[in-house]
């Protein structure tokens, strides 16, 4: 029963120690408040108590320095607390830019990964220490919630739209990987284990992996073609949709005026439900994929459509 | 008043006997009474899948019971704590038995009206009993999208129904006790003078008419969408998943307040009588009230920050759950400032209000926590929420029903309970509450995420912990049901004003006429001039 016991989880990510700072400063904060308040009402109840009954209180009605004090003192304490937990947020949500790019999926109750290079694996996720790794997921069916405590992330999977995850292993070993939301009948056995392994163990492990049909790049660019995604989305732009060439990560004009970013989401959404957004200048005549492609196909092609360089060059995205 | 009665005092209890005279009656008293009947019972079974709850916990393995039990009860537990016991424990029996007598009515504005509410509630309990014979509901008291539409294969629909009839007894109620507080108060009864209880109703009874029509209408999509697929959660059909969530929690969130207010308001009643003073900073008290009714409006989202908000709204709506903490604060500290200088007798309603004041003080600091976004995103969906709720939901909403019901139970019985089991009782409550709970926060923080029926191995030792405090909570809360019971029929006569409060409650008999006062009385000065009056022995 006491085997593994602690008090504190384990500090595996680069962002781990700031949440754990930005913790131990909230519980002291609280804890002087909390003391305080606490000290106060024991010391008045144990020294004007009147076992009787009968006595008549101090007729006290209130202090209006008093209220303001005791109402902006916390409200300055409240704002500097909010700042500083925004900043670590920031943190947890804006990936670096140079990432090592896994697509996961959660369904009912497992977690599928797939690695660039084509690796899959279910429940189980090996990442390189020292690396900033970026999980991008959705979920097959309901809510799922992708949680790494080590790591101090999490995010929900939601079906029909993409989430992600980053963070950066500093120490090698077993964590937990636990699905964080609610999700059926063995929702608690939606469970893994992350391996943060040394950059050559990885590179050992990479090797020895099944890879079902070549690297992400290689199945996108043979879907590409099979699908006939081709045959509009020329690259010099004249076809009847628009050029992929360098758009992962560019700025989108739509047809109503509106301006996005050419992420992950947004190509998801464009292959899957193809009439959701479309480019300024483009007819809406592309057909929708959804019940075509499985996720695991999505996010073949989206790796691929990553590589789609303007000049030409393919290179593989985020190596 | 001169003559002396030989018999039997009128009251409200003796005036009438048959069943039917309770069934049909427009009394605000029995209606308080009977919503007191079916709080209890919906209290004790959901305490009882607590129970079941903790006792599968107390080991890493599911050994008690299969998965799909367990998750079907933690949701009935959830469902029926917060829509038939959170909700209605302090507004809808002790709201309903006292406010009118506190403000001098002879009844509520529509008594009418009133029973209809009892009487919707109580079907909706029904709806959410049937559900649970037939097999129960398994989605979270949540609902949540797209499992509550596609995925469960449990009884939601009847459970949804349940509780949107039962959201109309809420919006009822909340219609009754604001019109009954704006134009029933006796002569004299400035809003300035009124009881802060009552203000915490009126601000409550705006949270209830305002918000309780959200949720009504977000079920009724969730059982359209269950029923008919129309696609409005669907992301297949162009809906959202999120969407519900956002809905939901418009109701949900302010729900907290529908909860914690009215217990707020009688910490307040119960700390001026037992220290024979006047509620510190009383406007401060009550416009705090106020200020987080309408600000619990607009922090919903909080709930939200790892679904798929953008970064910028959670930014704003952090910052607003910080600001909804400080009226609470205040009020915290008058009540503090309240004590000083006070005599303070130490029964067992004021046992119940320090047990209060230590567990909402948790309650509301750990809110902070959940508050910042930092820590939020590794916080939420763990043990820290269930923790977090729990000292809020039960550590201060039930232990300031408790307060109010040991309060006002000579009032509403005659008769006196034994108040060293009270105290007891008190006692037994806070430190079995902290020993459930208070390890709930370190497995948070662990990552141990809530809903898990199987946990890995090393989380045992703090849900052992946590389920050996939940034996002698349980315990506490089965200790005041029988020294009640007792009371009924051995307890001492407690006379008009045991407590020498304050309060034109209780300068009626107790228990009181069927029509409250033989004359309306006339109110010349704020409530809680103790520092004004003799104190004898009553």
């Amino acid at each position: 029963m006491f085997s593994g016991f602690s008090l504190f989880p384990a500090q595996a990510s680069s962002l781990a120690p700031e949440i754990d700072n930005l913790y131990l400063g909230v519980i002291t904060i609280t804890g002087f408040f909390a003391v305080l308040v606490v000290v106060c009402i024991t010391y008045f109840a144990i020294k004007y108590r009147d076992p009787t009954g009968d006595k008549v209180g101090a007729p006290i009605t209130g202090s209006v320095p008093l209220e303001l004090g005791w109402s902006l003192i916390p409200f300055f304490i409240a704002i500097g607390i909010f700042v500083w937990a925004a900043v670590v947020f920031f943190h947890i949500v804006r990936a670096p830019d140079q990432t090592l790019d896994i697509y996961s999926t959660g369904k009912r109750w497992m977690w599928r990964f797939q690695h660039i290079d084509g690796q899959i694996e279910i429940n189980e996720l090996h990442v390189p220490v020292g690396r900033a790794v970026r999980v991008v997921f959705t979920s097959e069916d309901v809510l799922h919630d992708l949680f790494i405590p080590a790591f101090r992330v999490k995010a929900d999977a939601v079906p029909g739209r993409y989430s992600a995850i980053w963070f950066e292993p500093t120490k090698v070993g077993e964590y937990h990987l636990f699905c964080a939301e609610y999700c059926g009948t063995r929702h608690s056995g939606m469970i893994g284990t992350v391996y943060v392994m040394e950059q050559a163990d990885y590179q050992a492990w990479l090797g020895g992996g099944a890879t079902a049909g070549g690297s992400l790049l290689q199945r996108g660019e043979a879907l590409f073609t099979q699908l006939a995604c081709v045959t509009c989305h020329l690259p010099d732009g004249t076809g009847r949709g628009p050029s992929l060439e360098g758009l992962y990560g560019s700025q989108v004009t739509l047809d109503n005026g509106a301006v996005v970013t050419a992420d992950e989401s947004y190509l998801r959404e464009s292959i899957l439900l193809s009439q959701a957004k479309t480019v300024k200048g483009y007819e809406r005549l592309m057909p929708t994929f959804q019940g075509l492609i499985n996720e695991d196909g999505v996010a073949a092609l989206i790796e691929y459509i990553k590589s789609l360089q303007p000049t030409g060059n393919r290179v593989a995205s985020a190596r | 008043m001169e003559t002396i009665v030989w018999a039997e005092p009128v009251t409200y209890i003796n005036h009438r006997h048959s069943v039917a005279s309770w069934l049909l009656t427009y009394d605000h008293k029995r209606i308080g009474i009977l919503y007191l009947i079916v709080v209890t019972a919906a209290f004790f079974l959901g305490g009882l899948m607590a129970t079941l709850i903790r006792l599968e916990l107390a080991t890493p393995s599911g050994d008690l019971l299969s998965a799909d039990v367990y998750n079907r009860l933690f949701t009935m537990h959830g469902v029926t704590m917060v829509f038939f016991v959170l909700v209605p424990a302090v507004p809808a029996v002790l709201g309903n038995f006292v406010m009118p007598l506190m403000i001098g009515a002879k009844d509520v504005a529509f008594p009418k009206l009133n029973l209809l509410s009892w009487y919707i509630f109580t079907i909706g309990f029904i709806f959410t009993i049937v559900s649970m014979v037939l097999g129960g509901v398994d989605t979270g008291w949540t609902f949540y999208t797209p499992y509550s539409t596609q995925g469960s294969e449990s009884h939601v629909l009847i459970t949804g129904i349940g509780v949107f009839i039962t959201g109309f007894s809420s919006i009822l109620t909340g219609l009754n006790f604001m019109v009954t507080i704006h134009r029933m108060r006796a002569p004299g009864l400035t809003w300035f003078r009124l009881p802060l209880f009552i203000w915490a109703l009126y601000a409550t009874s705006l949270v209830m008419v305002l918000g309780t029509p959200v949720i009504a209408i977000t079920l009724l999509m969730l059982v359209l969408e269950r029923g008919l697929h129309l696609g409005i959660f669907d992301p297949r059909l162009g809906g959202d998943p999120v969407l519900f969530q956002h809905l939901f929690w418009f109701y949900s969130h302010p729900a907290v307040y529908i909860m914690i207010l009215p217990p707020m308001g009688v910490i307040s009643e119960v700390i001026a009588c037992f220290s024979r003073k006047n509620v510190f900073g009383y406007s401060f008290v009550a416009f705090s009230s106020l200020a987080i009714a309408v600000f619990g409006f607009l922090v919903w989202a909080h709930h939200l920050f790892v679904a798929g908000i953008s970064p910028y709204s959670a930014l704003i709506f952090s910052f607003l759950s910080f600001a909804v903490a400080i009226p609470s604060a205040v009020k915290t500290f008058n009540w503090t400032a309240t004590l000083y200088e006070g005599a303070i007798w130490w029964k067992t309603p004021m046992f119940f209000v320090f047990g209060f004041l230590g567990l909402f003080l948790i309650g509301g600091l750990t809110g902070l926590f959940l508050a910042s976004l930092g820590l939020d995103v590794h916080l939420t969906d763990t043990y820290f929420v269930v923790a977090h709720f729990h000292y809020i939901m039960v550590g201060g909403a039930i232990m300031g029903y408790f307060a109010g019901l040991h309060y006002w139970w000579p009032k509403m019985t005659g008769r006196m309970y034994n108040d060293t089991l009270g105290k007891f009782a008190a006692l037994l409550i806070f430190v079995g509450f902290n020993l459930t709970f208070g390890p709930q926060f370190i497995l948070g923080y662990l990552g141990m995420p809530r809903r898990y029926h199987v946990y890995p191995p090393e989380f045992q030792v703090l849900n052992v912990l946590s389920s050996a405090g939940a034996s002698i909570l349980a315990v506490g809360y089965v200790l005041p049901a029988l020294y009640f019971l007792y009371s009924l029929k051995f307890g001492e006569e407690a006379g008009a004003n045991p407590w020498k409060a304050t309060g034109l409650e209780w300068t009626t008999q107790s228990p009181p006429l069927p029509e409250n006062f033989r004359t309306t009385p006339v109110v010349t000065e704020g409530a809680y001039s103790y520092s004004k009056r003799e104190m004898k022995v009553a």
